[in-house]
């Protein structure tokens, strides 16, 4: 190989490999590309000093700089919470809830935190705008089984709904038909009555022999008129709202198996100032009383 | 006497007079599309400094456009407290531009749309009249090679020199040379990245964090990228980027006509060209003596002689090589000038020579920027200083009550461009039977009063609420009405109240 071929047309010399006539020319890499090259081989020998690269038999190195990507997540999330602090303490300060409603700025600041908390926490069963699902309130209308004032649902979130934590909300809807205290026929009879008191045709004779078996047995919760009593959970069976539908199959099978739904306690899992921001969320939603 | 200088001595006992008293300069359009091909190496230009009125006047613009850039950020302006009293600026973290008494909100970006538009408009017109003006005269490329240029020049001399340092041996005088241009280059660099991100913070407060290493790592990262952009631009790519990599030059084409303006060598004068010997008559012959000093004094690597071509910039500065030498032959200047490509033909038919400034697509040109400045300027005077966006709740779209009334939500978000406090009257306007409640705000006779600080947002989540009884459609129009209860200004936005229909 002493004596290079040179392609004419190109000038260039050739590697002396030929295919069918075709000779491949022997261009030497860009200068720039080579650099750039050399660059990346120097950068990978510093890389591997500064940060955690090789593996070991019990471990790795670790790197001079001693990085991980946990440390950078909790210096974001520290770095975001005292971003935060101002408004959090502002949150965790006031005398009464609300007062934050009377404040537009720490107002719109509760409603930003709440909107976010609640996509992570609570979406799941009451949905992504709060309307709810069967068995799982809506938030948006104005039926609340626990009241719906600022602090009525602050204290719901804080301590849930037959929840595991000792101060939760309790109360239940029995099952009537299945510990055999009402039987098939006067299951049939309150089904109409609670037809005729939400306002909706129903047999006017099962009605009449369902109206004591309603005073001694319903009364004490759902109230004389049906109205439902908020400090115990007990809904309103008068309105348009039914939580596990309002057709004679969802009534009759309340009536017959209870109802007696969970929503958990966030104590654990929120801070105080957290519910605070929630609940003002949660009223802000439309259901507010 | 080394070898070299001899060897230069030599060749300069031996150049070509190309006329009495003028030199042929021994250079070579090596730009030029016959003369650049691929694969081949990059061969360097050294432009040769001219004198001339073309050449003043670019002086003059780049101490104009760069006096511009670098002190513009510097200029304050007074807006009122709590407002930035920097005249240009970009705030990206507060969601506002301001340009002297113009403040624009990111909603509003169709002006700047606007502005470029006029921008484009302009650069059209004046090229269907002048030619490539923009690159000639005003491009940051263009400005920014001049003046590397003219830091070239300073410290190596002009474009004999240039070329001896860069064919000369490397010894410590060539080092210290060189390293003192390229010192002189990347502090140009810098500056030109460093006045950059003074548009997008308040400049005095940012340029003493800039040396303490206090400022944002934005600012230090988009100083480097200019600062690299500047430097390999302006000192080594040059004339590459106009010829290589801008699309201006493929788009001028369509843009020119044979009427308009363009620096043109007037070959019906010109031609035949060749050496001039004294004494000898110039009937017969054309005016060019074929010194090549336009090629020498060309920043692009071209010959204009070859005629209107994608690598020339119209920078004129050939005029002006040009003019010096047929004053210093005693012939007519303007052998290369402004001309028109019809001109040419004209003055080849015997006809007189004559400039049209108005063709039908200058005036068109001109008609479509009127146009546009006066929407422009019609939509800034007369621009709201209220701007109300109405969000509708979509999940759920709408809700039914314990009565039996259907409720929608709204999240009305009220932009207050004035910079005071301000009061708005909100109403619901189109629909009849509906109760406005809102969170936080107390509503009196369905007409709620919201007070908006100066230059801020405030959102407020609404609710429609339809009464019983009226009859159901899936669609109801409603408009928000928002009222400035002191001055009365008054913006209606329109939106929907959704239901089942028929429940």
């Amino acid at each position: 190989m002493s004596d290079k071929e040179i392609d004419q047309p190109t000038g260039v010399e050739t590697t002396g490999h030929e295919w069918d006539g075709i000779k491949e020319l022997n261009n030497p890499l860009p200068r720039w590309w080579l650099i750039i090259l050399w660059i990346t081989v120097i950068w990978s020998v510093v890389y591997w000093v500064l940060m955690p690269s090789w593996p070991g038999l019990t471990g790795h190195f670790e790197g001079v700089r001693g990085h991980t990507e946990r440390a950078n997540v909790d210096a974001a999330i520290a770095a975001l919470e005292s971003q935060r602090s101002a408004e959090m303490q502002q949150l965790l300060s006031v005398s009464s809830i609300n007062e934050v409603e009377s404040d537009p700025q720490l107002l719109q600041f509760a409603m930003n935190a709440g909107a976010s908390l609640f996509g992570d926490n609570c979406a799941t069963c009451h949905g992504a705008g709060g309307q709810g699902f069967k068995g799982y309130p809506s938030l948006v209308d104005d039926a609340w089984l626990w009241g719906g004032a600022l602090d009525d649902i602050q204290k719901t979130l804080h301590h849930g709904i037959r929840s595991t934590h000792p101060e939760t909300r309790i109360s239940a809807m029995l099952a009537y038909g299945e510990t055999g205290a009402f039987d098939r026929g006067q299951i049939d009879d309150l089904v109409e009555y609670v037809m005729h008191i939400s306002g909706r045709s129903a047999n006017q004779e099962a009605v009449v022999r369902a109206a004591p078996l309603y005073a001694q047995q319903c009364v004490s919760c759902h109230g004389p008129e049906g109205m439902g009593d908020p400090s115990q959970g007990a809904p309103n069976i008068t309105d348009a709202i039914w939580l596990y539908g309002g057709e004679r199959a969802d009534i009759r099978e309340t009536i017959y198996s209870g109802r007696a739904g969970v929503m958990p306690h966030w104590t654990d899992r929120l801070t105080d100032e957290q519910i605070t921001a929630l609940a003002v969320y949660v009223h802000s939603l439309g259901g507010g009383e | 006497m080394t070898q070299l200088d001899l060897k230069l001595a030599q060749e300069k006992t031996a150049v070509a007079q190309a006329a009495d008293g003028v030199a042929v300069i021994d250079a070579a359009p090596v730009n030029s599309a016959v003369a650049r091909q691929l694969y081949k190496k990059r061969e360097p230009i050294y432009p040769k400094l001219v004198h001339g009125k073309f050449r003043v006047l670019k002086w003059f613009l780049l101490f104009a456009t760069l006096g511009v850039y670098y002190l513009l950020p510097w200029v304050r302006w007074q807006r009122g407290p709590g407002e930035p009293d920097q005249a240009v600026l970009v705030d990206f973290a507060g969601g506002r531009f301001y340009f002297f008494f113009i403040e624009i909100w990111p909603s509003e970006l169709y002006y700047v749309t606007g502005l470029l538009i006029l921008a484009a408009v302009g650069l059209f017109l004046a090229t269907a009249l002048f030619g490539r003006v923009w690159c000639g005269y005003a491009c940051p490329q263009t400005v920014w090679t001049d003046l590397y240029i003219a830091a070239e020049r300073l410290i190596e001399g002009d474009r004999n020199q240039r070329m001896r340092l860069a064919k000369a041996p490397w010894t410590f005088g060539k080092v210290l040379k060189k390293s003192s241009k390229h010192a002189i280059w990347l502090a140009i660099a810098a500056a030109t990245g460093g006045a950059w991100v003074l548009y997008f913070h308040d400049a005095p407060t940012l340029v003493p964090t800039l040396f303490t290493g206090d400022a944002p790592a934005s600012a230090y990262l988009f100083m480097g990228i200019l600062t690299f952009t500047t430097y390999m631009l302006a000192g080594s790519m040059r004339e590459q980027v106009c010829t290589y990599m801008c699309p201006w030059p493929r788009i001028q084409a369509a843009l020119t006509d044979e009427e308009t303006l363009q620096v043109t060598y007037k070959r019906d004068r010109g031609e035949p060209r060749g050496p001039h010997k004294k004494g000898d008559p110039w009937d017969g012959r054309g005016d060019c003596i074929d010194c090549k000093a336009c090629v020498a004094a060309c920043p692009m690597g071209i010959d204009i002689r070859d005629g209107a071509q994608l690598e020339c910039i119209n920078c004129a500065l050939c005029i002006d090589a040009c003019n010096d030498i047929m004053s210093r032959i005693d012939r007519p200047k303007g052998l290369i000038a402004y001309d028109t490509d019809k001109n040419m033909i004209r003055r080849t038919q015997g006809d007189a020579p004559k400039v049209r400034l108005l063709r039908s697509r200058t005036v068109f040109y001109g008609v479509v920027f009127a146009v546009v400045s006066v929407v422009m300027l019609t939509a800034l005077t007369t621009r709201a200083t209220v701007e109300v966006n109405v969000l509708r709740d979509r999940t759920p779209p709408f809700v039914q009550l314990s009565d039996g009334s259907i409720r929608n939500a709204y999240t009305l978000k009220i932009l207050n461009k004035a910079n005071v406090e301000r009061e708005f009257a909100v109403t619901i306007d189109g629909a009849q039977d509906i109760r406005m409640e809102a969170v936080g705000e107390t509503v009196a006779a369905n007409e709620m009063r919201v007070l908006v600080r100066g230059d801020d947002v405030r959102s407020i989540r609404v609710f429609a609420t339809m009464l019983g009884g009226v009859e159901r459609r899936a669609s109801t129009p409603l408009t928000f009405v928002i009222r400035d209860t002191a001055s009365g200004e008054q913006t209606d936005n329109p939106t929907v109240f959704l239901m089942e229909r028929g429940s």
